[in-house]
């Protein structure tokens, strides 16, 4: 049970993520995170989908999700070399004092950006992979965070090589 | 200019539909006031389910697509049961529903239900049409999707404003489909079907294992070579019954929970596994990890998805059966020695028929062998659900496809008359018999006033033991006869068929059945058998849920 990147191409069209989720969820598929957004083609979207499972699990996934009409291509970037990146924002308790300086200094070591400076708190931005933001979470959460969101995982093949639409 | 009504009739003529099965409301009137003078027939049904499993029993007996069409809200609520059983045994139906006018969408107006969120589970793929100008392309595309590939129902959404909307006259009609997300696979790999013929080459004990998807490809003759040409035994499932002729020497008959002892053994110690069409179905396999423990499996199907989902498979063969069965014909170059395995598959056939006690009561399964005997495989056999469908299957000998109509996926009561209907529009040159229950007959026993209407000649044969049948066996053997909630009270059908312009009969008499059964198909219209069989009647072999397939109840002993 290892976490996989699936990169899914779809039509950009009404109803496609909900096609998508529907049938992670009828067919018991958990998924970790998600991410939609437009792509490089005008008349379609790529969804970004981080699913547990073993490989038997992961291979349905892909085939179920496939078989989906409006679906154009799924690719496993778990198995290939590829850059992944979420986002996270963070609100973070920091009165002025040394804990202000201190949470400052941390954001730097993670090149985190300061977004917001409030009398009481602040909000950081910082992205990286999942174990980074894990990192930051953690190291701020002794100052207390008052609020936190995060993006689902994107990912792209690193190098000149793409997942085109040639299903 | 035309309206989006008109454009909608128009568009279904294009695909060749020449029968509707339907029931009007609010926002269809615009599709209704078209259909008034058109050449399409439409058959009124009385309830939209009906309209459902109608165009599914067109759709299996013709192989063509089957179309109904239902008001927005309620009536496309009722096309659902309908739509998920066509889903679960891939057959092509093309579901019309009303909606409410684009503007009052998503506002809780009048009769308004989300259909396509809602069949989104049960569909192939489904439309929400927004412009009279796509009705065109999206009916186009809704028929294609759903006869090509692994069939499947489409659905299609028309709000009131699209059917009244304009389309220009003489807009072009796209041509052919290209769908870029969908691109079913028909030929099958080259490489995969060759390390097949070598496992075929050296199998001992090589088994088929088919099912609904050689019906469903056209495959029967392509698989009865197969089977002659490399001497192989076959076994069918509920769903690929009438795939080979069941009288034939190779034909173990059915397998899985009330499948045969020679079937269920073959499966068990056969060391080759040519699964051709088939999904794997709990239903057939038992204890999954028991099933055809000694077997290298070859897996042929149209649908990547099926292969690997419930048993590992060796050689995985995508493509649509037919042209796979067809490569492996014609590459085949050596067949395994299966003189043996055939004489023991023979013998095994031989000691373990199928029987019950016949004694000088009504049974059932009685019934369906004199029906069995009287059609000679050549009528259209369409069951309800639970009993009256096993021991249909089990005692019918089918022999053609497309003969043998039934809900196996989704195990649909109320099923078998609507469809039978549907059978009968698609084939009306042969005889259409729907074996019932008393149970499953209630959930559609409306349709008798549209057999009445239309005097279709769909004879329906009740084998009734007062008892929700399949159900009370369970309770029987597993509850401690605890009979909860399964006795149904007499009903008198004969009347009821009466009251509707339709005949009937009762026999409560095994001497009767006969001369009841050659009445009936006499009848030119429809007719209504009321069989008073044995109440606490079984269906066996069974295998206990849990169990392994050799693992039979109601058998001699190996």
């Amino acid at each position: 049970m290892k976490p996989h990147t699936l990169s899914v191409l779809v039509e950009n069209r009404a109803g496609v993520l909900s096609r998508v989720a529907g049938m992670f969820s009828r067919r018991g598929f958990n998924i970790e995170s998600l991410a939609v957004g437009t792509c490089e083609e005008p008349n379609m979207s790529r969804i970004t989908i981080v699913v547990n499972g073993d490989d038997g699990v992961v291979e349905q996934v892909m085939k179920q999700t496939n078989k989906l009409i409006d679906v154009i291509k799924v690719s496993d970037l778990t198995k290939r070399e590829s850059v992944e990146r979420e986002l996270a924002l963070i609100k973070v308790a920091a009165e002025t004092g040394p804990s202000r300086a201190e949470i400052l200094q941390i954001a730097d070591i993670f090149r985190a950006q300061v977004v917001d400076v409030g009398s009481k708190t602040l909000v950081l931005q910082v992205t990286g992979d999942t174990e980074k933001i894990d990192a930051l979470e953690k190291l701020l959460r002794q100052y207390g965070i008052k609020e936190l969101v995060r993006t689902g995982k994107i990912a792209l093949l690193r190098g000149a090589k793409t997942v085109k639409s040639s299903k | 200019m035309k309206t989006g009504a008109r454009t909608l009739i128009e568009a279904l003529q294009r695909e060749g539909v020449d029968t509707i099965f339907g029931y009007p409301g609010g926002v269809v009137l615009p599709i209704y006031d078209e259909l008034y003078d058109s050449s399409i027939r439409h058959i009124l049904v009385r309830h939209e389910q009906a309209a459902a499993h109608a165009a599914d029993g067109y759709a299996r007996a013709s192989g063509r697509v089957g179309v109904c069409l239902a008001t927005s809200g309620p009536g496309a609520c009722n096309l659902v049961t309908g739509i998920a059983t066509a889903y679960m045994d891939s057959i092509p139906i093309v579901a019309l529903t009303g909606q409410v006018p684009t503007a009052l969408l998503g506002n809780d107006a009048f009769q308004e239900s989300d259909i396509t969120g809602i069949t989104m589970p049960v569909t192939k793929h489904n439309y929400l049409v927004k412009d009279a100008a796509d009705i065109d392309r999206v009916v186009q595309e809704a028929f294609y999707v759903a006869r090509t590939g692994r069939p499947g129902p489409v659905l299609v959404d028309l709000p009131k404003d699209v059917s009244t909307g304009v389309v220009k006259e003489g807009t072009p009609v796209p041509g052919t489909v290209s769908l870029r997300g969908y691109q079913p696979t028909y030929q099958g790999h080259v490489r995969q079907i060759d390390k097949a013929l070598d496992l075929i080459a050296t199998a001992e004990r090589p088994l088929v294992y088919a099912g609904g998807g050689v019906v469903l490809s056209g495959a029967s003759a392509e698989l009865l070579e197969f089977m002659e040409t490399a001497a192989i035994p076959v076994t069918t499932t509920l769903m690929g019954l009438g795939a080979v002729p069941g009288d034939h020497p190779l034909c173990l008959g059915m397998l899985g929970m009330h499948g045969t002892q020679s079937a269920n053994y073959a499966v068990t110690e056969c060391d080759l596994l040519i699964a051709v069409g088939v999904r794997f179905d709990d239903r057939v396999t038992g204890k999954i990890e028991t099933f055809a423990p000694n077997a290298t499996v070859i897996h042929i199907d149209i649908d990547p998805a099926e292969i690997g989902k419930n048993k590992k498979v060796d050689v995985p063969i995508v493509g649509d059966v037919k042209a796979v069965l067809q490569a492996l014909l014609r590459r085949m170059q050596k067949r395994g020695d299966t003189a043996n395995w055939v004489a023991r598959i023979g013998a095994w056939k031989a000691q373990y028929p199928l029987c019950y006690r016949d004694d000088d009561h009504l049974r059932p399964q009685y019934v369906v062998e004199q029906l069995s005997d009287l059609l000679k495989g050549d009528g259209i056999v369409v069951s309800e659900v639970g009993q009256n469908q096993m021991w249909t299957a089990l005692y019918y000998c089918f022999k053609k496809p497309r003969t043998w109509i039934t809900s196996g996926g989704l195990g649909t009561m109320g099923y078998g008359f609507p469809a039978a209907i549907g059978a009968h529009y698609a084939r009306p040159d042969l005889p259409v018999v729907d074996i019932a229950g008393d149970g499953s007959f209630q959930m559609n026993i409306q349709e008798l006033g549209t057999v009445a209407q239309y005097d279709i000649p769909v004879k329906v044969v009740i084998l009734n033991n007062m008892y929700l049948g399949m159900v009370r066996q369970w309770q029987e053997l597993f509850y401690d006869r605890r009979y909860s909630y399964t006795e149904l009270p007499p009903v008198d059908f004969v009347k009821i068929a009466n009251a509707y312009g339709v005949e009937g009969l009762r026999v409560d008499e095994k001497a009767g059945v006969r001369e009841a059964l050659e009445t009936a198909l006499a009848t030119d219209g429809p007719f209504v058998l009321d069989f008073r069989v044995e109440r606490e009647e079984n269906v066996f072999p069974m295998v206990p849920a849990g169990a392994a397939i050799n693992e039979m109840i109601g058998v001699r002993q190996q």
